[in-house]
């Protein structure tokens, strides 16, 4: 919302100075956008008179002026402008003033030989509008050394402040005064709404086509024509204050009715009456398949929730978003028909959303207008009119039976301090309330108070407890600390929730970077990694790379370490913790933990102990992480294979019992080729809810008894068949070694030279701890043997030779 | 025969002249060992009698005594020259780098999201939970937005396809959904934070289509905006470090609190450079106020019974603020640069009793 100082004041009768107001705007909740004051930026700009005007001796298009700038010797300008002449006044430009639409400092300067101090302005060169024909041409009678800005009526600042959605009654300036007034900064001053008789029937009715469950769509409607009028410029008061907000001024009945929008916040519709075809106006839904073209130039098909005004020839009026172009005023309008209605704000603001239309009228209607301004409106605006462009106008014409607006809300005395904390004396608790228009009736303990019709948006004691306090002035606000309920704090987050925290410093530690990354992605990466259901598919996406919820954190941060990798960092390791989607139900989404590995565990280094990344670095994040989620890593199973996008001989699941918990491997070299990724390449990927959280036992330890005995250790190298997976090996020997086995370790794995085809070497080693006595030779011989037999029977293993 | 002490003489310089073990140790045999010069004598001594052979005999044996100590002597001396010869030749470079290591790092927004859990751990607040994809109930209509509300076009809202009731599932747009659903399941009070992932269909240098809130609900007997005003004041101190940081209320508006407040903290910029804490000029950080009426009525609670406050903050400005992070769109690049700059270390873990500061490493 964009207003000038001047147009403000013309609501408001106050002494402060506008950095004062400026100040309580935002105070009372009306933020300052912005205020740009242009008596600054075009301080240096004088009106000059041109003395004399000779060609250029060097140059055709040139001319050599001599400038009277008000003072005793005349100034020389060499000028371009073709409209250069003796006698003519302007805008001049003294050296060491910035010209913004050139952005340039003028200095004094030599053009083909001429000297030139200073410039002759276009409306361009000082950024007022586009116009570069020539330079501006001043009225004979303009003051010659005066201050441009303040002849042309440009000094007035242009303050913009942001509306939050409830403060349609601030979408007029009006109303901005009213607030400031309430606050004490002034008096609203009064406006003339009283009725202005029309002196002949007005030649256009209006016609409520709605049915009675339809009224609240126009529950009032007023118009009145206008003939005799000569549709001109506006004064240029109003153009200079709709120029200032931006608005271009176009013709006086269009300007009118612009200017009273911002002013009031009250959206006018002006018909040309030789345009209406059957001397009435129509208001109801259109019919389905109707179109009309609005003042936009655009055709819009309409459809039976659209509310529209027209004539016999059919729509010509989006109701309270945009007129027609057919029977809009122009130029030539010399009678005219306007419209004054309240329409249904969420009728305006479906439909608005609809045909996505955009505009200053929708904007005020669907936020709400003064439900009583059709009445109280037609005088005042008539009165405008009449004053501007002179004619007659005709009686009113309204429809509707006018909405229901008048309510009681029930205000206790305490109401303000149990909502705010802030002590405000009943008195002022009312005066504020009266100020911004409500009706205050005394009651028991309270009061009874009646919102003025332009507050659709008091709710309730609530809103009045608002007003009240942002008024008063939120400064006041106490500041209480809340009530300490427990002495020494307890967790904030519960088992679960604490549980990514930990994960997060345990992944770090394994030197995995975290990643953010987002949450949904393109739609051919989700197919890739199980997902693209048309549930999860966004309406409207932001771009295609970002259209679908993913199914997996994998491609994210695959994508991730492709553009490390493009930035010459090729080794990456990233994990992240954040939503997955199965579906669009609460309870189809996971937390998933992935992590992905990229090229060497270490920068190059000399000591040789560089590797690439494996899958089994992905095996042992995963591993990690279950542990630190609660999972023992020997009560897991690993099995073979994994989803498409692992490499099918490098991929496998960790399980507990039948419970898939994560699932690691090396990628597919096709995944990774659509990555564009070129070097080793691992990952893995859990939910947190597959994990059952570990149950509590509390924070005391079992008691640890520890052996007094050396431990023994034994090894053995087994030859099996190579299909025979090495924890089934590992599994046989521990239940064999016995009760006393401490650990078991596979250290070698080898095939090749005296290992036949289709055979591998296992070698592990056993330790025994006793616990009652130190082993004698033959119990270890006995474990020993245990250890062989179990390895045959269960794996077909034969100890090495 | 050469006389005994000829013979000890002879040994004696040997092994002072012996330049290395091995030198020394055929010395040793050639005058201990079983042929060696002093055994030929101690066994020559049997053909003298009694008296003369004690007296050779001791003689001799204070030479061998004398002998074996010398070389146990020199044994010494050389064992230690030969050591620090072998300590001279195993010399290497020291300046060589050590075993190279990557440092992974935390992401800031996770760390930043601890920070506020601290905090607001420390005032009794509990951390809540919703999902991403939330209904247009949760999202809107039960946070009193509903249908064509002008507050819903501010939301920018990505949708999902419509179901077969025509009903279209939201992206939630904030985190407020959280506070209708743990008031439907819980009684007052309440005291809650919810830091989650947020979205708007919004794509610029100061806007993601995904970024992180963390709202805060408070619901209970005599709560006012008081009790807003101490804990939000309580928490901006805490969370940015600055004692005396000087806070602001401004009305505002949001459908689901009425009254409502923007929250400002102080700040002064300088050529560019901004810094929290007293100034001349102020920075918008969150939203806020009481919780509507109507919210309290659609969540089950009796308005005239229970009121609190609830507020909303953007994670990522927070973190910016504090962090000097210039740029909102490097938080989802996963630039490895850009983590090692701005990232946090694994133990580096904040808490109210080791510090919220951070970074320090």
């Amino acid at each position: 919302m964009k207003f000038t100082r001047d147009w403000l004041f013309s609501h408001l009768e106050t002494d402060r100075p506008l950095a004062e107001i400026l100040d309580v705007l935002p105070t009372l909740g009306l933020e300052v956008e912005s205020v740009v004051d242009r008596a600054q930026t075009l301080a240096p700009f004088i009106i000059a008179e041109v003395i004399s005007a000779e060609q250029h001796p060097n140059a055709d298009k040139l001319r050599v002026c001599m400038v009277n700038i008000g003072q005793d010797a005349p100034v020389q300008v060499v000028c371009g402008a073709p409209n250069a002449r003796a006698g003519m006044k302007g805008v001049f430009a003294p050296v060491g003033a910035y010209v913004p639409g050139i952005d340039l400092t003028l200095k004094t300067g030599e053009i083909r030989g001429e000297l030139s101090n200073g410039m002759l302005c276009s409306e361009r060169e000082m950024q007022l509008s586009d116009e570069h024909d020539g330079i501006i041409d001043l009225a004979a009678d303009a003051p010659v050394g005066e201050a441009f800005a303040a002849y042309a009526g440009l000094d007035d600042p242009v303050i913009e402040i942001a509306i939050t959605p409830n403060r349609a009654d601030c979408l007029g300036v009006r109303g901005v005064a009213r607030d400031l007034a309430a606050a004490g900064y002034g008096r609203l001053k009064a406006l003339d709404t009283s009725p202005l008789q029309g002196s002949f029937e007005s030649p256009i009715s209006w016609e409520l086509n709605l049915k009675p469950e339809q009224a609240h769509l126009c529950p009032l409607v007023s118009g009145r024509a206008f003939t005799g009028l000569r549709n001109g410029a506006s004064p240029v008061w109003m153009a200079n204050r709709l120029t200032a907000i931006g608005q271009r001024p176009i013709s006086a009945l269009v300007d009118i009715t612009n200017y009273i929008m911002i002013d009031l916040g009250r959206p006018l519709h002006a018909y040309d009456i030789d345009k209406i075809e059957g001397g009435k106006l129509i208001i109801g839904p259109a019919k389905a398949g109707q179109t009309m073209t609005a003042l936009n130039e655009k055709t819009y098909e309409l459809d039976e929730d659209m509310l529209v005004i027209g004539d016999l020839n059919g729509p010509d009026d989006l109701a309270g978003i945009m007129g027609g172009e057919r029977s809009g005023v122009s130029d030539a309008t010399d009678k005219m028909f306007l419209e004054i209605a309240v329409f249904d704000q969420v009728a305006v603001a479906a439909t608005g959303r609809k045909l996505n239309i955009h505009s200053d009228a929708r904007f005020r209607f669907e936020r709400g207008l003064d439900v009583t301004s059709p009445e109280w409106a037609s005088g005042y605006v008539a009165r405008m009119v009449l004053e501007i462009c002179g004619g007659q106008a005709s009686h009113v014409v309204t429809a509707g039976d006018g909405a229901k607006w008048q309510r009681e809300i029930f205000l206790a005395v305490d109401k303000v301090e149990r909502l705010t904390g802030m002590q405000v004396l009943p008195a002022r608790q009312q005066a504020i309330l009266e100020s911004l228009g409500f009706t205050v009736r005394d009651a028991a303990s309270g009061w009874q108070v009646s919102p003025p019709p332009w507050r659709g948006d008091i709710d309730g004691a609530a809103d009045l407890v608002e007003e009240i306090s942002r008024i008063f002035g939120f400064g006041h606000l106490p500041m209480t600390h809340l009530p300490r309920e427990n002495v020494v704090a307890q967790p904030a987050v519960n088992a679960e929730q604490a549980r990514p925290l930990r994960l997060r410093r345990a992944l770090a530690e394994r030197g995995l970077t975290e990643a953010v990354t987002f949450s949904f992605l393109a739609e051919k990466e989700a197919a890739i990694f199980g997902g693209g259901g048309a549930s999860l598919k966004l309406v409207n996406p932001i771009s295609a790379d970002l259209s679908i919820m993913r199914p997996s954190v994998l491609p994210n941060l695959l994508s991730a370490a492709a553009r490390n990798q493009d930035r010459g960092e090729a080794d990456v390791a990233l994990f992240e913790i954040g939503p997955i989607f199965l579906g669009d139900e609460p309870d189809q989404q996971r937390t998933a933990v992935a992590a992905i590995r990229h090229g060497a565990m270490a920068p190059r280094e000399w000591h040789g102990s560089r590797r690439m990344v494996d899958l089994f670095d992905a095996k042992a994040d995963a591993e990690v992480t279950l542990a630190v989620l609660g999972v023992r890593r020997a009560s897991l199973q690993v099995e073979a294979g994994g989803p498409d996008y692992f490499h099918p001989g490098r991929s496998g699941r960790l399980l507990q019992g039948r419970t898939l918990l994560a699932q690691f491997g090396e990628f597919h070299p096709q995944i990774a080729a659509h990555f564009g990724l070129r070097s080793a390449l691992v990952g893995f990927e859990l939910y947190l809810e597959d994990v059952p959280l570990a149950k509590s036992k509390g924070p005391a330890r079992a008691y640890l008894k520890m052996s007094p005995f050396q431990p023994v250790s034994r090894d053995f190298a087994f030859i099996l068949a190579e299909d025979v997976a090495a924890s089934q090996l590992l599994r046989a020997v521990k239940s064999a070694a016995g009760p006393l086995v401490s650990d078991v370790q596979l250290f070698d794995v080898y095939q090749g030279k005296n290992i036949a085809d289709g055979q591998k070497s296992l070698a592990v080693t056993i330790t025994l701890t006793p616990q009652k006595a130190t082993l004698s030779e033959a119990e270890i011989d006995a474990m020993s043997d245990a250890v062989i037999a179990a390895a045959s029977k269960n794996c077909g293993a034969v100890l090495r030779g | 025969m050469q006389s005994l002490d000829t013979v000890s003489s002879e040994i004696i310089d040997a092994i002072g002249g012996a330049d290395n073990l091995d030198e020394l140790e055929a010395i040793r045999i050639d005058a201990l060992g079983k042929k060696g010069r002093i055994s030929l004598l101690m066994r020559d001594l049997g053909g003298l009698d009694a008296d003369a052979r004690k007296k050779a005999g001791q003689a001799l044996n204070k030479v061998k005594d004398m002998v074996a100590a010398a070389i146990e002597a020199k044994q010494t001396t050389l064992a230690s020259a030969a050591l620090n010869e072998r300590l001279a030749a195993e010399r290497v470079d020291v300046s060589l780098p050590s075993r190279p290591e990557y440092e992974a790092r935390l992401h800031p927004l996770s760390r930043t999201i601890e920070e506020v859990i601290a905090i607001f751990a420390e005032m009794g607040f509990q951390v809540a939970e919703g999902p991403d994809i939330e209904s247009d109930y949760y999202n809107f209509t039960a946070l009193n937005i509903p249908p064509e509300h002008p507050a819903r076009q501010e939301h920018d809202t990505f949708y999902l396809p419509a179901d077969a009731d025509g009903k279209r599932k939201v992206l939630r747009t904030h985190t407020s959904p959280v506070q209708i659903r743990t008031m439907e399941a819980n009684e007052p009070p309440i005291r809650i934070i919810v830091p989650g992932r947020t979205y708007r269909s919004d794509h610029d240098a100061t806007h993601s289509p995904m970024f992180h809130q963390c709202e805060g609900l408070v619901i209970g007997d005599g709560v006012h905006m008081g009790h807003l005003k101490g804990c939000l004041i309580d928490f901006c101190r805490a969370f940015f470090g600055v004692d005396d940081l000087p806070v602001r209320f401004r009305p505002s508006y949001f459908p689901f609190t009425e009254p409502s407040a923007e929250v400002d903290i102080g700040c002064t910029r300088e050529n560019g450079a901004l810094k929290i804490g007293a100034g001349d000029d102020w920075l918008e950080i969150l939203g806020s106020g009481m919780v509507n009426p109507r919210v309290l009525e659609n969540c089950g609670y009796d308005p005239e019974k229970y009121q609190g406050f609830a507020f909303g903050m953007g994670i990522e400005r927070i973190a910016m603020l504090k962090y000097g992070i210039p740029d909102l769109r490097t938080f989802y690049d996963s630039d490895l640069r850009w983590m090692r700059h701005y990232g946090f270390l694994s133990f580096d873990a904040p808490s109210i009793h080791a510090g919220l500061a951070g970074g320090a490493v």
